[in-house]
């Protein structure tokens, strides 16, 4: 770049190179002064404080040198950190609250060091590293002319001499070859998995189904379930540390509410339930969440996902949201030990629509 | 016996006698049955429910009908028992200060006294759940962690997985666990206040509700420890990633343009 000293009586008294002034880089003399779009080049360069005092110089360098300090400095109380802060302790700190005083250290500390690393960068890159403008032209994409004929001329001569214009029967057959190969890859995708046969109709629910309270693993009574009551409830014979648990609760798990017979607005649900307990699954049938934000007043089930709200009083009906089916309804009936059971498996397929479901 | 015997037909004998019977059958009364202090426990019973009724016609009847019956603003109060007013009234939701979606928290109107006067007088109208004993919600002696599971199932659909909170329908809401009294948690399991569903003892039997409230101690109360801090409302990884995303990548974005408006040169323009 210019050395400040060899400016020609131009020079603007701030000192400033004016190699690229628009008269300089031979733009603004040769342009017509009509032309409105003429490039006017680089404003002039103006120096930083740094560039002109070597002083202020001193104090960047001094202070980008601190701020790696400062970076070392927290490298070391990390480490520290980590050595002398029991994993459990816990302290108070506004507006956090009761956090781990580890974490919160090692955080402080590293977050400190690497910060003050870039902190540094910058400031050293703004204030010390040169900032003169300078001017690269970017040189043309296009391949010079004879080139670009060389490639032309060489590709035809290979054509030729391979023979591929002229013996059809080869050029068909590769072309034949290469379209059918992918399939290979198109058949393998069926290894994917198994098809889902007809697994997504059926649960674990099947007639005699004894239905298992799942705070307590015990059978239900109908005494057990209050009007105004919410219990989660799962089928007999799953145990929660089988191989296949959730796969089949994802299908199974279902809810019992308790309404006031009179309240009950569809006959059939009615007649499904015994004594106003109704038994549904709990699975939305839009997407799979657990749709048992149960409202006892009003008697509606909200899904927390997409909030499907589903009117249990009316045989779990969609009343609201993405949701396209009620909550299967699970027919349950009291056996001769008192138990609540099944009747038989869901009518309709559990949880999340899917494209056969009809 | 001998001069007893020779006196038996003294004229005042038979006085003696009578007085020597009732006395042995008022004294044993008194031994075998505890009945004196039953009734002594009755009319103090009576006492509070007579006290809480006149509480009642003042600050309830309004809504709740003169009887507890149930009226035009108000549902019957008739089998909610004792622990449903202790909840209702204890934490300010009863008496309701405007009609809304649900009954808000606020300072409590009652003092202890007046609101066991009120939940002895609902009590009487029919059968229904009593005050818990301490020690059923005592958070000492629950098991968090099963607690946790048994709040994962029960509860976390409404309240998020520790108890923060959520939204329902049409204004009505899932409220904050936290600092809540155990006591009025483990009522509000029992009764089901509002539109939350009662989880009764044949569904959530005694131990598994304090396990619950050891779990909510342990987790959501001011003083509970929180390893991490700024927990975001505890939604979980979306919620903190849409933190990340909006306001750390934003606060970058806005340091990068602060660095670059800054002119580092001598002549400011």
């Amino acid at each position: 770049m210019s050395n400040p000293d060899d400016n020609d009586s131009r020079n603007t008294d701030n000192n400033v190179s004016d190699e690229h002034l628009p008269s300089e880089q031979g733009h603004g003399e040769v342009a017509p002064a009509d032309d409105p779009f003429a490039d006017p080049g680089l404003p002039p360069h103006e120096h930083r404080r740094q560039d002109i005092d070597e002083r202020a110089a001193k104090r960047s360098e001094r202070t980008v040198a601190l701020l790696f300090t400062v970076s070392m400095l927290a490298t070391i109380g990390f480490i520290a950190s980590y050595v002398a802060i029991p994993i459990d302790k816990i302290v108070y700190i506004w507006p956090f609250g009761h956090i781990s005083g580890l974490n919160f250290a090692l955080g402080l500390t590293l977050g400190l060091a690497l910060f003050c690393i870039g902190a540094g960068a910058v400031h050293w890159a703004r204030t010390l590293m040169s900032d003169e403008e300078m001017v690269d032209e970017r040189h043309p994409i296009q391949a010079a002319p004879e080139v670009k004929a060389q490639v032309l001329a060489d590709f035809a001569a290979g054509t030729k001499e391979s023979q591929f214009g002229r013996r059809k029967l080869v050029r068909t057959t590769l072309f034949g070859a290469l379209a059918l190969v992918p399939l290979s890859g198109v058949v393998l995708l069926r290894d994917l998995g198994p098809l889902p046969g007809d697994k997504l109709r059926h649960s674990k629910w099947k007639a005699g189904s004894l239905i298992i309270n799942e705070n307590t693993m015990q059978p239900l009574r109908p005494e057990d379930i209050t009007v105004g009551s919410l219990t989660q409830a799962m089928p007999e014979g799953l145990d929660p540390h089988d191989h296949d648990f959730l796969v089949e609760i994802a299908k199974a798990a279902v809810m019992l509410v308790r309404l006031e017979p009179k309240d009950i607005k569809d006959p059939k649900s009615a007649e499904w339930g015994h004594e106003g307990i109704l038994c549904f699954s709990k699975i939305c049938t839009h997407i799979g969440c657990p749709a048992t934000l149960y409202e006892q007043q009003t008697h509606h089930a909200l899904c927390p996902c997409h909030q499907s709200t589903f009117d249990l009083a009316d045989g779990a009906r969609v009343l609201f949201g993405p949701a396209g089916h009620p909550l299967p309804q699970l027919r349950i009936t009291v056996n001769d030990d008192g138990y609540l059971e099944a009747l038989g498996d869901f009518e309709e397929p559990p949880g999340p629509s899917f494209w056969e479901r009809g | 016996m001998k001069k007893l015997s020779a006196r038996r037909r003294h004229p005042l004998a038979a006085l003696v006698v009578l007085i020597f019977a009732l006395a042995v059958t008022g004294g044993l009364y008194a031994v075998l049955a505890p009945s004196g202090e039953a009734k002594a426990e009755d009319s103090a019973q009576s006492l509070a429910i007579e006290e809480g009724k006149k509480l009642y016609d003042v600050g309830c009847s309004s809504c709740h009908g003169a009887g507890g019956q149930g009226g035009t603003g108000g549902p019957s109060l008739v089998g909610v028992g004792a622990a449903s007013v202790d909840f209702q009234v204890g934490t300010g939701r009863m008496p309701m200060a405007q009609p809304g979606p649900q009954a808000v928290v606020k300072p409590t109107v009652y003092d202890q006294a007046e609101i066991d006067q009120l939940a002895a007088y609902i009590a009487s109208l029919g059968p229904g759940p009593a005050v818990p004993e301490a020690e059923a919600y005592d958070p000492a002696g629950g098991d968090p962690a099963r607690g946790g599971e048994l709040f994962r199932t029960n509860c976390s659909q409404c309240h998020n997985y520790t108890g923060q909170g959520g939204a329902l329908t049409h204004g009505k809401f899932a409220p904050n666990l936290a600092d809540v009294n155990p006591r009025h948690i483990y009522e509000a399991m029992l009764t089901g206040p509002q539109n939350m569903p009662s989880f009764p003892d044949g569904v959530l039997p005694e131990d598994a509700k304090r396990d619950i409230i050891a779990w909510l101690d342990a987790t959501n109360t001011s003083e509970s420890p929180n390893p991490g801090g700024l927990s975001l409302g505890g939604y979980g990884p979306v919620g903190e990633g849409f933190f990340a995303w909006t306001i750390g990548i934003g606060l970058l974005i806005a340091v990068a343009v602060w660095i670059a408006a800054r002119s580092a040169k001598a002549k400011k323009s």
